[in-house]
C-alpha cells in the first residue's frame, strides 16, 4: 500500500505516492531524479546524503520518504539562488574544498548547518561540525578553509 | 610567457559538483533499465551444493536470475590478471581462474554466486532473499602468515599450495657479506595491515546491450575505461572491441580500487544481452568492503646493517604478501616491482637483497591502493631509520643526512643507478629535510619534549624521507617486468575552426582536476584563455586509447602526450602562418597567441590560422587541411618524486590516545602546473596515510570473516582527527618529460604512515617502547605504555 506525501523541495511542492519503506534519499534520487544527493554507505555513517529538512541537517538515508510528508527540504540543487552561488558553494570552489566531489553536497550542507549554529566558528568547531561526514579525498584541510571562507563571505553580506 | 601555468587556478570542473550536477554512474538512468543484486557468499570457503532460485523467480517484477553455470555455459572466461611474475625457479605464475560468479566453490566472504535482476532495486533485494544457496562450509586460511603452513587449507585445489609466486631482487651474497661486517644491525618485524580504499562513491556499473546495433555500452566507476574494455572484451566476454564502449563519467574517488576490472562489470554487460535491457548494479557499502580490492597485507621481517659511523651497509628482508583469494588486475606487481625496486629509498645503501612470497588466502583480493608497494617500502625503510637512530644514539635527521644520495640533476649528471634495478631521474634530497626541520623548528623540539615529559606529557617527533616511482612507465621496461599491457598515454588535441580547442585525453580524472591542469597547459601553449579549452576524458568512443590514471602518472605521462600533440599543431600552424604572412617559416616565432615574423610587427593570430586550416582557400600547396593531432607518449623512465615529512604527536598517557599536533611536508614533485591541486593531493594522501597509522585496518578472524566490514567498524579519519597540514615544496624538474613533472598523487600516503608511527614511538621511547603495531589505536598504545612500565 503506497502512501501519498507532499514535500516541498528547493521551493517546489511534489506530491507522490511512495512505498512506505522507501528511504528519503531514494525518493530524492530515484523518484525525483535529484541525484545531487549521494549515497555512500548503508550504516548512516558517511554523510554523503545530508540534506536540510525543515532547516536542520539530516542524513536522508536515515529517514523514510513518508516521514518527510509536509516537510520543507533543501538539497544541493537548491543552494544557489537565481544563478548566484551560495557562500558555501563559493567557499568550496575558492578554497579547493572538493576533489572527486562525491562527498561535497553533504559536506556543504553540513557547512551550512555549522554556520547556522554559529556564524563565526573556530577551526575546532568546524571540525566538530563535520564529524558526521566522510571525505576520502581532501584530508578535510581545505573543507575547513572553505567553511571559514563562507563564514567571512556571509558576514560581509 | 606563462599566464596560467604554475598558478593556483580554481578548478573548472567544480561548478558541476558544487551545484549537484556531477554525473556519477549511479546517477545514470537508461530507458528500460533493470537493477541487479548479487548474492554473495557469507562463508570464506565453502562448496556450493545447490542454488534454488524458483521462489525468487515467482516474485512480480523479477526479470531473471543467473548463476555461474549460466555464464560458464556461454563459454565466458574468468577475470584476468594484467601482470605476470614468475617464480624464482622459473615456474609460471600460478594464476587460478577468477570466475565472474562461482560455480563449484566460494573462496572469500563476498564471492558472488548468483545475480537477481528486477524492475527495481527493492524487488531485486526482496527476491535475492529468497534464493536458496546450499553451502558446505570448509576450513579457511585468512592470515598471510599461516598461508604457507603445511596443513593450511588450500584456496585453489588445483595448486600444490597457497603460493602464487615467489620473487627476489638484489644480490644476496653481497648483502650477507655486508651484514657480516656490520657494526650495528637493526631488525624489525611487523604486519603492514590490510586496508580498504573506501572511495566514498561505491562502485557502480551499468551494462547496456543494443540488439539493433549489436553493440555493448558499459558505464562504470573506473579509473581507466580503455583497460576495462580491453580486458573485458578480449579476455572475459570475448567481444569484438569495436562493438564495446566503456564510459567512466564522473567517478567519486578511486585511490587504486577502481583501476581493476571487476566481475560485476563483465556480469552486467553479459547479462544485458541475455535480457536485452540495461542493467544497473551499485555496491552497497557493506558489499564494497568485501569486493573492492584491498591494499597492503604484508607480513615483514627486515634488517638494516650499519658501520660504526652510521653509514648504511646493507638491507635485507622478507615479506609474505597477501594476494587474497584471486590475482586481481595489477596485484602481482605491487609487492614486487612497486615495492622491492623501491628499497634503495634515497640512501646510498650499497647492498640489498629482498625476497617476497605472494600467497593466496580466503580473503578479498588485494591490489594497488594509493601508493601500491611504495608505502610498504617506505614504511619499512623509515621505521628502520628512526629505530636505528635511537639504537645507535644518532639523531634521526643526522642519520638521514649521512646516508642521502648526493644531488644529481639527470642532465649534466647521470641518473642514479640503484641496487634494485631502477635508475632515478633526478634528485636533491637534503634540501627537503633541511626545509622541513626548519619549518617544524626541530632545534627547539628536544627541549620542549624534555619539559613536557617532566610534566607527565608525552610528545614525539617522527621523520620520513622518501623517494617514490611514479609516472608508470616505459612500456618496454614494464613489459620485461611482466606487465601484459603498455603504459603509454594518448591524446588528441583538436583545434576547432574558430580556434577553440578540444582535448581528448586517455588519462582519467576522478578528483585530480585534469579538466583544469590540462587546460592550463593547453591555454598557455597556444596563448588562448582557459575558457577556450575543453578537456574530454573517460569515454572509449571519444578517446583514441588510454591507460588511465594511477601511479601518479596523469600529468607526467598523459600531460606529455598532450604536449606532443601541441607541438605537432604548432609545427603545422607555422606552415600555414608562413604562407599567410608570405614569410619564411624559419623567420616566425610563436608567442602570445600569434605567429610573428621576427623583427617585424607582421603577425597572424592562432585563431586565424585555425580558420584557414579548415577553410583552406589561400593555403600552402600540398598541406592537408585541418588542425588536429593525435599522439601517443611512452615515457623514457619512471619519474621519482621525493620529500621529507615530519610530524609531531601528543600521546595521552592515561588513555593511549594519539593526537597529531603538527604535520609538515616538504615535497618535490618536479615542475608544478597548479600548486593548489598539488597541495590538495598531498593533503588527501597524508590523511590516508595517517588513517593507516592510527585508525584503519581490515582484519579477518580465523574463519575468514572480515571484522571491519562497515563504516561503524572500519574507522577512517574524520575532520576532527586531523590537524591543518603545513606544506612546502622544492622543485627538481624531471629531466625526461616535456613538462618536467613528476607526479603528486601518492606522495602523501607513502610518507605519512611511518612519519606518524615514528613520532608515537619517539614520544614513548623514554619508557622503552620501540615498536608498535598499526593501527596505533588507544588500546594498543596504552598497552604498550603499560608493558613498558612493567604493569
Ligand atoms: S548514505 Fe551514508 S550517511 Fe547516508
Ligand atoms: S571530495 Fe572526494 S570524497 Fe570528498
Amino acid at each position: 500500500m503506497n502512501v501519498p506525501i507532499t514535500v516541498t523541495i528547493n521551493g517546489t511542492a511534489y506530491t507522490r505516492d511512495v512505498e512506505p519503506r522507501q528511504l528519503l534519499v531514494h525518493f530524492l534520487r530515484e523518484t525525483l531524479n535529484l541525484t545531487g544527493t549521494h549515497i555512500g554507505c548503508d550504516t548512516s555513517s558517511c554523510g554523503a546524503c545530508t540534506i536540510m529538512l525543515n532547516g536542520q541537517t539530516v542524513k536522508s538515508c536515515t529517514l523514510l520518504a513518508a516521514q518527510a510528508d509536509g516537510a520543507e527540504i533543501m538539497t544541493v540543487e537548491g543552494l544557489a539562488t537565481d544563478g548566484k552561488l551560495h557562500p558555501i558553494q563559493e567557499g568550496f570552489w575558492q578554497e579547493h574544498g572538493l576533489q572527486c566531489g562525491f562527498c561535497t553536497p553533504g559536506m556543504m550542507m553540513a557547512g551550512v548547518q555549522i554556520l547556522k549554529n554559529n556564524p563565526n566558528p573556530t577551526e575546532e568547531e568546524i571540525r566538530h561540525g563535520l564529524e558526521g561526514n566522510f571525505c576520502r579525498c581532501t584530508g578535510y584541510h581545505n573543507i575547513v578553509k572553505s567553511i571559514q571562507y563562507a563564514a567571512k563571505k556571509s558576514a560581509a553580506m | 610567457m606563462s599566464t596560467v601555468v604554475g598558478k593556483p587556478i580554481r578548478r573548472v570542473e567544480d561548478k558541476r559538483f558544487i551545484t549537484g550536477q556531477g554525473r556519477y554512474t549511479d546517477d545514470i538512468k537508461l530507458h528500460g533499465m533493470t537493477y541487479a543484486v548479487i548474492i554473495r557468499s557469507p562463508y570464506a570457503h565453502a562448496r556450493i551444493k545447490s542454488i534454488d532460485a524458483s521462489a525468487a523467480l515467482k516474485i512480480k517484477g523479477v526479470v531473471a536470475v543467473f548463476t555461474g553455470k549460466d555464464i560458464e555455459a556461454d563459454g565466458m572466461g574468468g577475470i584476468p590478471t594484467g601482470w605476470q611474475v614468475n617464480l624464482i625457479n622459473g615456474e609460471t605464475m600460478r594464476e587460478p581462474k577468477h570466475p565472474i560468479l562461482c560455480t563449484d566453490k566460494v573462496r572469500h566472504v563476498g564471492d558472488g554466486v548468483a545475480v537477481v535482476i528486477a524492475e527495481d532495486l527493492a524487488i531485486a533485494e526482496d527476491a535475492a532473499e529468497l534464493v536458496q544457496v546450499n553451502y558446505e562450509p570448509l576450513p579457511a586460511v585468512a592470515q598471510v602468515r599461516d598461508a604457507l603452513a603445511a596443513n593450511a587449507p588450500k584456496v585453489h585445489d588445483e595448486l600444490p599450495d597457497n603460493l602464487a609466486f615467489d620473487w627476489n631482487i638484489g644480490d644476496k651474497e653481497k648483502t650477507d657479506a655486508a651484514f657480516a661486517t656490520a657494526h650495528h644491525v637493526t631488525t624489525l618485524e611487523f604486519y603492514n595491515q590490510r586496508l580498504v580504499p573506501n572511495a566514498i562513491e561505491p562502485r557502480s556499473a551499468i551494462g547496456h546491450y543494443e540488439e539493433g546495433r549489436d553493440f555493448y555500452t558499459l558505464y562504470t566507476s573506473t579509473q581507466n575505461p580503455h583497460l576495462i574494455r580491453l580486458l573485458m572484451s578480449a579476455f572475459v566476454l570475448q567481444l569484438p572491441e569495436h562493438k564495446v564502449r566503456v564510459v567512466g563519467s564522473d567517478v567519486g574517488g578511486g585511490f587504486g580500487s577502481k583501476i581493476f576490472h571487476y566481475a560485476e562489470e563483465a556480469l552486467v554487460t553479459w547479462a544485458s544481452k541475455k535480457i536485452k535491457r540495461p542493467i544497473k548494479w551499485t555496491a552497497a557499502r557493506s558489499e564494497s568492503f568485501v569486493t573492492d580490492a584491498h591494499g597492503r597485507d604484508h607480513q615483514t621481517t627486515v634488517s638494516m646493517a650499519f658501520d660504526k659511523d652510521g653509514k648504511i651497509l646493507g638491507l635485507r628482508g622478507h615479506t609474505i604478501a597477501g594476494m587474497g583469494a584471486y590475482l586481481s588486475t595489477f596485484a602481482p606487481a605491487v609487492p614486487t616491482y612497486l615495492h622491492g625496486t623501491l628499497l634503495q629509498g634515497l640512501y646510498t645503501t650499497p647492498a640489498i637483497y629482498y625476497k617476497v612470497d605472494a600467497v593466496f588466502t580466503h580473503t578479498t583480493a588485494v591490489d594497488a591502493y594509493r601508493g601500491a608497494g611504495r608505502p610498504e617500502a617506505t614504511y619499512l625503510l623509515e621505521r628502520l631509520m628512526d629505530t636505528a637512530a635511537r639504537e645507535m644514539k644518532i639523531d634521526p635527521a643526522e642519520l638521514r643526512f649521512k646516508n642521502f644520495i648526493p644531488p644529481f640533476d639527470g642532465v649534466t649528471q647521470p641518473g642514479y643507478q640503484t641496487q634494485v634495478a631502477l635508475q632515478y631521474d633526478s634528485g636533491n634530497y637534503a634540501p627537503t629535510l633541511h626545509k622541513a626541520l626548519e619549518i617544524i623548528d626541530y632545534k627547539n623540539f628536544r627541549k620542549r619534549q624534555e619539559e613536557a615529559r617532566k610534566n607527565g606529557k608525552f610528545i614525539g617527533i617522527g621523520f620520513s624521507t622518501f623517494v617514490e616511482a611514479c609516472g608508470i612507465a616505459p612500456s618496454a621496461v614494464v613489459g620485461s617486468l611482466g606487465a601484459r599491457a603498455g603504459l603509454y598515454e594518448s591524446a588528441i588535441v583538436r583545434v576547432q575552426p574558430t580556434g577553440k580547442v578540444s582535448v581528448y585525453t586517455g588519462s582519467h580524472s576522478h578528483g585530480q582536476g585534469h579538466e583544469t591542469t590540462f587546460a592550463q597547459i593547453v591555454a598557455d601553449s597556444f596563448g588562448i584563455p582557459m575558457e577556450d579549452v575543453e578537456i574530454v576524458h573517460g569515454d572509449t568512443e571519444q578517446i583514441p586509447f588510454g591507460m588511465g590514471t594511477y601511479g601518479s602518472r596523469s600529468l607526467a605521462v598523459g600531460g606529455s602526450a598532450i604536449m606532443k600533440s601541441i607541438d605537432k599543431i604548432k609545427e603545422k600552424g607555422a606552415k600555414i602562418a608562413a604562407h599567410l604572412l608570405e614569410a619564411n617559416e624559419a623567420d616566425l616565432v610563436f608567442a602570445e597567441g600569434k605567429w610573428t615574423v621576427k623583427g617585424t610587427d607582421k603577425s597572424i593570430p592562432f585563431q586565424q590560422v585555425a580558420l584557414t586550416a579548415y577553410v583552406p582557400h589561400n593555403y600552402p600547396a600540398g598541406l592537408e587541411p585541418g588542425l588536429d593531432f593525435s599522439s601517443f607518449y611512452d615515457p623514457l623512465n619512471f619519474t621519482f618524486p621525493f620529500g621529507a615529512h615530519i610530524a609531531e604527536v601528543e600521546v595521552e598517557a592515561e588513555t593511549g590516545e594519539v593526537k597529531v599536533t603538527r604535520y609538515v611536508s616538504v615535497d618535490d614533485v618536479g615542475t608544478i602546473i597548479n600548486p593548489m591541486i598539488v597541495e590538495g593531493q598531498l593533503h588527501g594522501g597524508i590523511a590516508q596515510g595517517i588513517g593507516q597509522a592510527l585508525y584503519e585496518g581490515a582484519f579477518y578472524d580465523e574463519s575468514g570473516q572480515l571484522l571491519q566490514g562497515t563504516y561503524m567498524d572500519y574507522t577512517m579519519p574524520r575532520a576532527d582527527n586531523l590537524p591543518m597540514f603545513e606544506h612546502s615544496t622544492t622543485v627538481t624538474p624531471c629531466p625526461h618529460n616535456p613538462l618536467g613533472a613528476k607526479g603528486a598523487g601518492e606522495a602523501g600516503t607513502i610518507a605519512s604512515t611511518p612519519t606518524i608511527v615514528n613520532a608515537i614511538v619517539d614520544a614513548l621511547s623514554h619508557l622503552g617502547v620501540s615498536n608498535l603495531e598499526m593501527p596505533c589505536t588507544p588500546a594498543r598504545v596504552w598497552s604498550a605504555i603499560q608493558t613498558a612500565k612493567g604493569n
